[in-house]
């Protein structure tokens, strides 16, 4: 056995193995720093340019026509707003209550490993192809670009990420306290609200926080769907400037103006996901109970 | 061991009964009666059926909605690409025309920029993630474990659009300048290097894939490591092993599946991912050797033309080309995730 | 006010195994009544048919009638029903972790929509100080966890919980087993307490436990139950063999 023969001691042996040890662990460590290298320096550049193009005018202006400087992305900041708003209300609840099936009622169930499959299978499934099948769905009855279609397109692509999540979190609420609220007569619907998933709430939040974010950067799918728009949002039926969306057409644009604007919006975008991520961890953590869970 | 039960349970005889007899009792006693109302209450209360019945309904059209919407997704894109299914068959996967104006089209060059781009992006995605996952685990000293496993997390938080903008503006710039040139000088004779050296193509945008689907293999790789039982790995260190010895013979050995699946899950990552893509490859229907030629993907093709693409051949090509990536990926998930849940169920299982 | 309860014909399975065979016997109102019997003989079982809580389980079947006071729970009333006229408390505190105490001793008020704060304030009072736990937790009612007492307070809480809703009968599965002894003898004062007031039904492997509370008791072996008479007779002079040698520790 050749693991034997490098176990046993001899002197030159033992050289080898130790050189080849220290050999692996630096390669290993190098490869890490390599990896954090161009996280860095994208977080970096991304401060930098995006900071020194932050201004007032950013906020509050919509998009200046080329060759006229200022103008601001606010119509994209609404937008986005509205229709990641819109992906949440839909999608969330949709995600927690399939989540609720798949731990509560289809355990050992084929249609719920049926299912639970799906899921998985969706959350592979690209966002460019979501794209596509948003605008098969909706645009194409509507025969216009909507925020609406772009909406429900991106709450298509929670609602895998929450159902999985959700189930998994019901699943480690003990079963001593779903029987401790069924022996005092609660019906299961109700211990199901307001004990199943009241105990598991902080991994759902994060769970329905990790979709969120992940949605809130998603371009592909907007393409076709909200489409983008220089004017500020009017109603769901029509097409809807988008953060992700404007960033890109200002990237492949030729005017620095415009690089500048990308540059910013990008880093309003990453705070805005890092925020709004924040604010649900921090509103969500308070209120919480001594020695509770 | 006894059973304690038994050392309690004395001989009836010697068993002192103090049955009914008043304890000593803490004075804790509580006058009076429960009021009326609760009880009245909750006899009144029906039996919570039709709550039942409506909630496990309600629950049950949420999961199978996610079923009727892979199931609606399929269905469009059939229905929507049925234009193109029927003009070129089975062709047009093998056919590399891209002719709008005539409207005859073969999605090979995407296919090819797809394939090339995916692979490379794994030839230098998979090492390095396995250097970070081994680092993490087996390496790093145990305060700078979670941080840097979080550093590498947010990778995956950073959106698409935002990676392509850095690529355009710092990557581009970076492979035109420097890393093509010595490229050219120290590889050029294998011939993957050759032609005019924009910045762009597919080199590019495999290197900007390749840091995008990093995180998702060696989170997976991390999580499969992770289940590789302790005793193994302590079992391993006694014999004398070094640290080398004991991460290729009791952990990677222990953990290759399910790392392979991780490896087809970032493939699959790979596969479809679009903005960053598409905002460095340069998006040209060529099936060139060079790396540094301009490229298309199946993703960035849909994506750069979909708007613009007039007739509906042209609409229902692209649409087939979205239909193609769909069934892919969902067969490369279906592998990937066979393959980590038989890894993990394995270890589950010894676990017991 | 307790009541009693009749069983008749009571047998029970889980999947295949027929757990509990032919069980008949009637439990008095107002009074204590122990279940004693060899680990995996049923008793657990039995209990839990008592209050339909044995139907949680998929794969579980019951066969038989049970009067609780008028009522045949297997006829004439859905199971939460049942169940909010007869409590139960686990054999391992199972207090709802992100309630506080007031809501946990609440929640079976709270959870079937009663809502007047009056009447609440006034039932959590008066069941934390029936379960002996006001003292102790009086300052801090809304504001820690169930979950960060210690075992034995969180075992008084359950049972406080189980009383709130005033029931008729309450069950209690080894309420005791995970506790030290100081609470042990907290929980079994409590039981001597509250039998004037309710049905007491406890499952125990405490013998002295059983003979210390109980004014009756059934000896449990492979699903049947061999004998059910007062404690004095089961400790002194039981009627069969078998329940002599489990006593007195010949088998176990
Ligand atoms: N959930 C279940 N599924 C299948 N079989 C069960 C289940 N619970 C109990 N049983 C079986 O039913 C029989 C009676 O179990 P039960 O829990 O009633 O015993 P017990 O007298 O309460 O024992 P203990 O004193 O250990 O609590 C046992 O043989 C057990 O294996
Ligand atoms: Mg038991």
């Amino acid at each position: 056995m050749s693991t034997n023969s490098q176990l046993r001691p001899n002197r030159a042996n033992v050289l080898r193995r130790s050189a080849s040890n220290h050999l692996v662990t630096a390669i290993s460590v190098l490869g890490t720093l390599l990896v954090l290298v161009p996280l860095i320096a994208i977080l970096v550049y991304l401060v930098y340019k995006g900071a020194s193009s932050l201004n007032v005018a950013f906020f509050t202006h919509t998009p200046k026509p080329v060759g006229e400087s200022g103008g601001g992305m606010a119509n994209s900041i609404v937008g986005s707003s509205i229709i990641l708003l819109l992906a949440s209300l839909i999608g969330i609840p949709v995600g927690i209550l399939g989540g609720v099936y798949l731990a509560e009622y289809g355990a050992g169930k084929t249609l719920g490993a049926g299912i639970r499959f799906v899921a998985d299978v969706l959350n592979g499934v690209p966002s460019i192809v979501m794209g596509i099948a948003g605008y098969a769905l909706i645009v194409v009855h509507q025969r216009h670009f909507s925020a609406l279609a772009a909406g429900v397109t991106l709450a298509i692509m929670m609602v895998p990420t929450v159902t999985r999540t959700t189930e998994e979190m019901l699943m480690t609420v003990p079963h001593a306290i779903r029987e401790a609220a069924y022996g005092l007569g609660v019906p299961r619907w109700r211990m199901i609200l307001s004990i199943s998933l009241r105990t598991a709430a902080p991994g759902i939040i994060t769970g329905c926080m990790l979709a969120f974010a992940r949605v809130a950067g998603e371009t592909a799918p907007l393409l076709f769907t909200a489409f983008g728009s220089s004017f500020w949002p009017h109603n769901l039926n029509e097409p809807m400037a988008a953060l992700p969306l404007q960033i890109f057409v200002y990237a492949m644009s030729p005017y620095d103006e415009w690089h500048r604007l990308a540059w910013a919006g990008s880093l309003v975008l990453i705070t805005l996901i890092m925020v709004s991520v924040g604010l649900v961890r921090y509103v969500t953590s308070r209120g919480r109970l001594k020695g509770g869970h | 061991m006894a059973d304690t039960r038994i050392k309690d349970a004395e001989p009836p005889a010697l068993l002192k009964l103090q049955v009914n007899e008043p304890h000593a009792v803490a004075g804790h006693a509580v006058e009076g009666k429960a009021p009326a109302a609760i009880r009245e209450f909750l006899n009144k209360r029906g039996s919570g059926a039709a709550g039942d019945g409506a909630f496990g309904a309600l629950v049950l059209a949420c999961a199978l909605s996610i079923l009727g919407i892979v199931v609606l997704i399929l269905f469009v894109l059939i229905q929507q690409s049925k234009l193109s299914l029927h003009a070129f068959g089975l062709k047009f996967f093998i056919t590399s025309a891209w002719d709008p104006v005539m409207g005859d089209f073969g999605a090979l060059p995407f296919i090819y920029g797809t394939l090339v781009t995916s692979f490379l992006a794994l030839c230098i995605a998979v090492p390095l993630a396995l250097c970070v996952a081994i680092f993490i685990m087996e390496i790093c000293p145990k305060p700078l474990r979670g941080p840097v496993a979080f550093l590498t997390e947010l990778l995956a938080a950073i959106p698409s659009v935002v990676y392509g903008l850095w690529a355009v503006f710092v990557l581009v710039p970076i492979m035109r300048d420097h890393l093509g040139p010595f490229l050219v000088k120290f590889f050029g004779w294998t011939g993957l290097f050759s032609g005019t050296n924009f910045g762009e193509g597919l080199l590019t945008a495999s290197i900007i894939l390749s840091i995008m689907i990093l995180p998702v293999i060696s989170s997976i790789t991390r999580e499969v490591m992770g289940a590789v039982p302790v005793s193994q790995k302590e079992g391993v260190l006694a014999l004398g092993a070094t640290r080398w010895e004991m991460i290729r013979i009791a952990v990677l050995r222990n953990a290759r599946v399910g790392i392979v699946g991780g490896v087809i899950l970032g493939l699959g990552r790979a596969l479809g991912e679009t903005m960053a893509v598409t905002m460095v490859i340069g998006n040209h229907p060529d099936i060139a050797k060079s790396l540094f030629a301009p490229g298309y993907t199946l993703a960035s093709v849909i994506a750069n033309e979909f708007t613009e693409a007039t007739g509906d051949l042209y609409l229902s090509a692209l649409i087939e080309i979205g239909l193609a990536l769909f069934l892919v990926t969902v067969v490369v998930n279906t592998i990937a995730r066979l393959l980590v849940w038989f890894v993990t169920r394995n270890s589950a299982r010894e676990a017991r | 006010m307790g009541v009693g309860i009749e069983v008749k014909n009571l047998n029970a399975w889980y999947g295949q195994t027929h757990t509990l065979r032919d069980i008949n016997l009637t439990i008095p109102a107002n009074s204590a009544t122990a279940l004693i019997g060899p680990s995996g003989c049923g008793k657990s079982t039995f209990v839990r048919c008592l209050n339909r809580m044995h139907e949680t389980n998929p794969s579980a079947r019951v066969e038989g009638m049970v009067k609780v006071g008028d009522i045949d729970i297997y006829n004439d009333a859905a199971p939460v029903e049942i169940r909010r006229r007869v409590g139960m408390v686990f054999q391992r505190p199972n207090p709802f972790p992100t309630m506080s105490i007031y809501d946990n001793v609440a929640s079976g008020l709270k959870l079937n929509g009663f809502h007047n704060r009056k009447v609440l304030d006034e039932v959590v009072e008066r069941s934390l100080k029936q379960a002996a736990l006001w003292n102790e937790v009086k300052d801090d009612l809304k504001k820690k966890s169930g979950a960060s007492l210690s075992g034995g307070q969180q075992q008084r809480l359950c049972i406080a919980r189980a009383l709130a809703v005033d029931p008729e009968v309450l069950l209690m599965d080894e309420p005791a087993s995970a506790l030290d002894p100081a609470s042990t003898s907290k929980i079994e004062d409590l039981i001597f307490e509250l039998k004037d007031e309710y049905s007491i039904v406890i499952v125990t492997h405490n013998m002295q436990q059983a003979a210390r509370v109980a004014e009756n008791t059934g000896f449990f072996l492979n699903g049947q139950l061999v004998e059910f008479a007062p404690t004095s007779t089961i400790f002194t002079k039981p009627h069969d063999k078998r329940t002599e040698d489990y006593i007195t520790g010949r088998f176990g």
